[in-house]
């Protein structure tokens, strides 16, 4: 991993450190000692490693560079929404009065951490047509366990407790059903019909009286918009249940429809895809739940509420609130209330004909790869995409070439891999998501990149095979990995 | 790019959304320009009072400590920033290298065999903690000590609501610990600042055949001893003491570890060490099996995007405070909050209800007032004063007679000039 004149990355921090060495310094006591606690409760024994300031700095800086990222990469992860993250937003989630506030230090003195979260929760209210928004939960999966809770509780507070059954489509994330799981839901499979909607007449045969509802993401995991949305929403309420959307595709809807208009009741947003903050190589994220009416009194506590319009504190102030039948507490304090600074502080920029411009070139760049790519790699469903596009390394599998061939010599082309095998349902998935945020040069070499590698994949698929050659390193030992875990670092015994 | 898909206009790509719901009417504010949202931004922000703008004792689960500035400086870096979970570990291996730190440090700093690579919060992490109990002993009966976070409680049982699970709250000094008991949870120092026995508790959960949770402070583990001393089972904690900024409640990190034998129950990601096809060593997710895009309703947990930015802030400071580092923090926030409790107690008409026992950087302080008025007070000066603890949830566990409790934290933020000021503040209630 040592090239040229970089920081060596092979040793880490603990094999770095040599006794005494410190990379801060800490102040001096101005207080008089204080009597030490008994010495049976005192360590010695705690193991950190000891190193200065520099090399700190340069270890940690050199590791940077090992990685992919949106700002040295194109990174079409599909279904994640690895788009640009304006600076703007990250300065402005540091201001010292959003950074260096106390979640429970007075309302009084968070007046304008309220009224931003008070705007925010409106704004994601006018964009997906629900009148409940609770930002409390801090991930898209955190979001979806609040609202299938909420969907319980709403089932239980109408004295139907009979509703035990999640329907859950065959292309969902995981996350669906492992929520529905901790919901305390038994989890059933929907399947797709030919086109990549949910077949109508498997819905037809669970919608019944054990049928708390379905989640469906819209756009589906297949990067399609379901044709029969409307009518899926009306079966489902017609047998009693309530219909939850997965809002991590939102990137292909934003302006162009409503969820609450379609009939979804409750849904959850990814604000780290959807509204462009930083992924973070894995958090933080934010997943607001937003609802109908009737679902609102179950919101995730707290809310933000303004003054004077539901009788509490006066005209003008906000405050934090429980809703009635609220589910409860999902996390410690209010949400990861820097990340909904930085969606705030997105949407402020962008306004409703900017909001319509994402989804706009988003869904334009998608279909721009499809329509480039469509005769050299199957595209299992051949229509309009949305916002990704999925498509099939089956022709080249026949030539020996996987779809994680494909993916992992992408690398070597200096492209970050796409989404593979997923959705389930399609053979060696490439599941590309280009996002709004990329122009057609870029675009253009990476299509000319899934072209070479085809041509590779009929003159030397042994090599595209053994892909990436040009990393850090190379395919890494996987399964020995979980056959014997090293977890982390042990002195040498 | 419209043209070479035959097309004339971006609305035509939208045609499968039915007509009466596409195009909808918008009704958010105009845009702004960079330089008009730093404006209203700023506005926002000088609304909030900022804990650095003078003197602040308010702790209770999110701390006021230094954050040497190579952390923001080295997680602000765009190739940490903005890229996203290491799925792709040829092109990840900084992110997932740091995880690998991250779970080093992190174990050893609470004396326990394994940490994964973090959780949401402290809250969310204690609440999977106790699910993750649930598993293992394949009971449903949780005894919850009194003196644990109560905001934490609510997430334990939000968490719990739909699992089967009976939460029950037992009394700190005698808790009732059956061999129905999934698990009995501790918090170490507790939610009042002190700390707890947790050898005793360990011993009678043990004894039982049930699991003890601990929930730790990180930065007290700097001095004291940490719960893998005493043979806890899982260790939780709010990692935000670790050079994290306060931000209102969020984003921080849970931090989660465990005895290394229940490794295949545990939450969330894990990051292993191996080698690649010539032998170089490298780090890649691992133990996947247990997670929700593998086993979907099976999974240990639904969790997926955790705080990876903030497992790296972690990490940075533990590094750059070090051993000796650590230990000198914890311990200045040792002798000035217990120089501020001796203070107070001083003062007339103050007490310290709980001082028989000791503490690290908190107290309850019994005041002679109503706490919330006494902080109105205080604010007039500037001075940030605890928490108010005479209402609930945070009475809930508290004893009668103790009717005005503040709980009050001191760290290395505080200058002894702030803890003089703070004295002299409480003093105006004093009885003459």
């Amino acid at each position: 991993m040592l090239k040229g004149g970089s920081r060596d990355t092979g040793k880490l921090l603990m094999e770095r450190s040599v006794p005494g060495r410190m990379g801060v310094v800490t102040p001096l006591l101005d207080v008089p000692l204080q009597p030490m606690p008994d010495a049976s409760l005192l360590r010695d024994d705690l193991s950190l490693p000891e190193v200065s300031e520099p090399e700190v700095v340069q270890y940690f800086t050199a590791l940077s560079q090992l990685n992919f990222s949106i700002d040295t990469q194109f990174y079409p992860l599909g279904s994640c929404t690895m788009k640009y993250n304006p600076k703007i937003n990250d300065e402005m989630a540091f201001l010292p009065g959003f950074a260096a506030i106390h979640p429970l230090q007075p309302e009084e003195q968070s007046q304008g951490a309220l009224e931003l979260l008070y705007r925010l929760q409106e704004f994601l209210g006018e964009i997906t047509g629900m009148a409940g928004v609770s930002l409390a939960t801090l991930a898209g999966a955190h979001g979806e366990l609040a609202g299938v809770l909420m969907m319980r509780a709403y089932h239980h507070a109408q004295g139907d407790t009979g509703r035990t059954k999640m329907a859950i489509p065959d292309s969902a994330h995981g996350t669906n059903p492992a929520s529905a799981a901790m919901a305390g839901f038994d989890v059933v499979s929907l399947a797709s019909d030919k086109d990549g909607n949910v077949d109508l007449e498997a819905l037809h045969e669970l919608a019944g009286p054990d049928l708390a509802g379905v989640m469906i993401t819209l756009p589906s995991t297949l990067g399609l918009f379901d044709q029969n949305i409307v009518e899926v929403c009306r079966i489902v309420h017609e047998a009693g249940g309530l219909v939850y959307g997965d809002g991590a595709n939102m990137n292909a809807l934003l302006g162009r429809t409503k969820l609450g208009d379609l009939g979804f009741d409750v849904i959850h947003l990814n604000l780290h895809k959807t509204f462009s903050t930083p992924h973070g190589g894995g958090g933080p994220g934010a997943g607001p739940v937003c609802c109908a009416p009737i679902l609102a009194p179950y919101l995730a506590a707290p809310v933000v509420a303004a003054g004077g319009s539901n009788g509490n504190g006066s005209v003008g102030t906000y405050s934090l609130s429980s809703p009635e039948q609220s589910i409860g507490k999902m996390s410690g304090y209010h949400g990861n209330f820097g990340v909904l600074v930085r969606a705030y502080t997105y949407i402020r920029t962008l306004g409703d004909a900017g909001i319509k411009s994402i989804s706009g070139n988003a869904v334009l760049n998608a279909n721009y790869l499809l329509q480039a790519l469509k005769d050299i790699y199957y595209l299992p469903y051949d229509r309009t995409c949305m916002h990704e596009v999925v498509l099939s390394a089956d022709w080249q599998r026949a030539r020996g070439v996987s779809g994680l061939d494909v993916a992992k010599r992408l690398l070597d082309y200096g492209f970050h891999a796409p989404t593979m095998y997923f959705p389930l349902i399609v053979h060696e998935a490439l599941m590309i998501e280009p996002t709004e945020a990329e122009n057609r040069d870029t675009l253009d070499a990476f299509i000319q990149a899934l072209r070479d590698i085809n041509q590779e994949s009929f003159d030397d698929p042994d090599f595209v095979h053994h892909a990436p050659h040009t990393t850090p390193v190379s395919r890494l030992d996987e399964a020995g990995a979980a056959r014997h875990p090293d977890l982390r670092w042990r002195p040498e015994a | 790019m419209l043209a070479t898909l035959g097309l004339t206009s971006i609305d035509q790509l939208f045609h499968d959304i039915p007509d009466e719901f596409r195009n909808p009417p918008l009704d958010l504010p105009e845009p702004l320009s960079e330089l008009e949202i730093q404006r209203e931004l700023a506005g926002l922000a000088s609304k909030n009072r900022a804990l650095g703008s003078g003197p602040s004792f308010l702790g209770a689960g999110s701390y006021h400590h230094f954050i040497p500035s190579i952390v923001k400086a080295l997680m602000t870096r765009g190739e940490f920033l903005t890229a996203y979970t290491p799925y792709q570990p040829e092109v990840s291996q900084g992110t997932l290298q740091v995880i690998y730190e991250f779970q080093t440090l992190i174990s050893s700093l609470f004396g326990m065999e394994v940490a994964n690579a973090g959780m949401y919060d402290g809250a969310t992490s204690l609440a999977e903690g106790v699910l993750m109990a649930c598993r293992i002993t394949r009971r449903d009966r949780v005894a919850v000590s009194d003196t644990v976070s109560p905001i934490y409680l609510q997430v334990i049982r939000t968490y719990c609501q739909a699992q089967g699970v009976r939460i029950e709250v037992v009394r700190h000094w005698e808790p009732e610990v059956g061999d129905d008991t999934a698990c009995l949870v501790v918090q170490h120092p507790n939610f009042f600042g002190g700390i707890e026995e947790l050898g005793e508790f360990a011993e009678l959960a043990h004894g039982h055949g049930a699991l003890l949770v601990v929930s730790a402070d990180p930065l007290a583990c700097g001095m004291l001893n940490p719960p893998g001393h005493y043979s806890a089972d899982i260790v939780t904690a709010e990692g935000q003491p670790l050079g994290i900024p306060a931000s209102y409640g969020g984003p921080y990190v849970g931090l989660f570890t465990c005895k290394e034998q229940y490794i295949r129950q545990m939450p969330s990601r894990l990051v292993g060490r191996t080698v690649d096809t010539q032998g170089r060593t490298g780090y890649v997710l691992t133990l996947q099996t247990r997670e929700q895009h593998i086993r979907r309703e099976r999974a240990t947990s639904n969790i997926c995007t955790n705080e990876a930015l903030y497992a790296l802030a972690a990490t940075i400071y533990l590094a750059a405070m070090g051993r000796q580092g650590l230990k000198q923090v914890a311990e200045l926030c040792y002798h000035k909050a217990h120089f501020a409790a001796a203070e107070i107690e001083a003062l007339s008409g103050y007490s310290i209800p709980f001082k028989r026992g000791p503490f690290f950087q908190e107290f309850v302080v019994q005041c002679p007032a109503p706490p919330s008025e006494i902080n109105r007070r205080l604010m007039e000066r500037n001075i940030l004063g605890g928490l108010d603890i005479s209402v609930p949830p945070y009475s809930d566990p508290l004893p009668a007679e103790l009717d005005k409790g503040m709980l009050l934290c001191v760290t290395e933020m505080n200058s002894k000039d702030d803890i003089d000021a703070l004295v002299s503040g409480l003093a105006e209630f004093a009885n003459a």
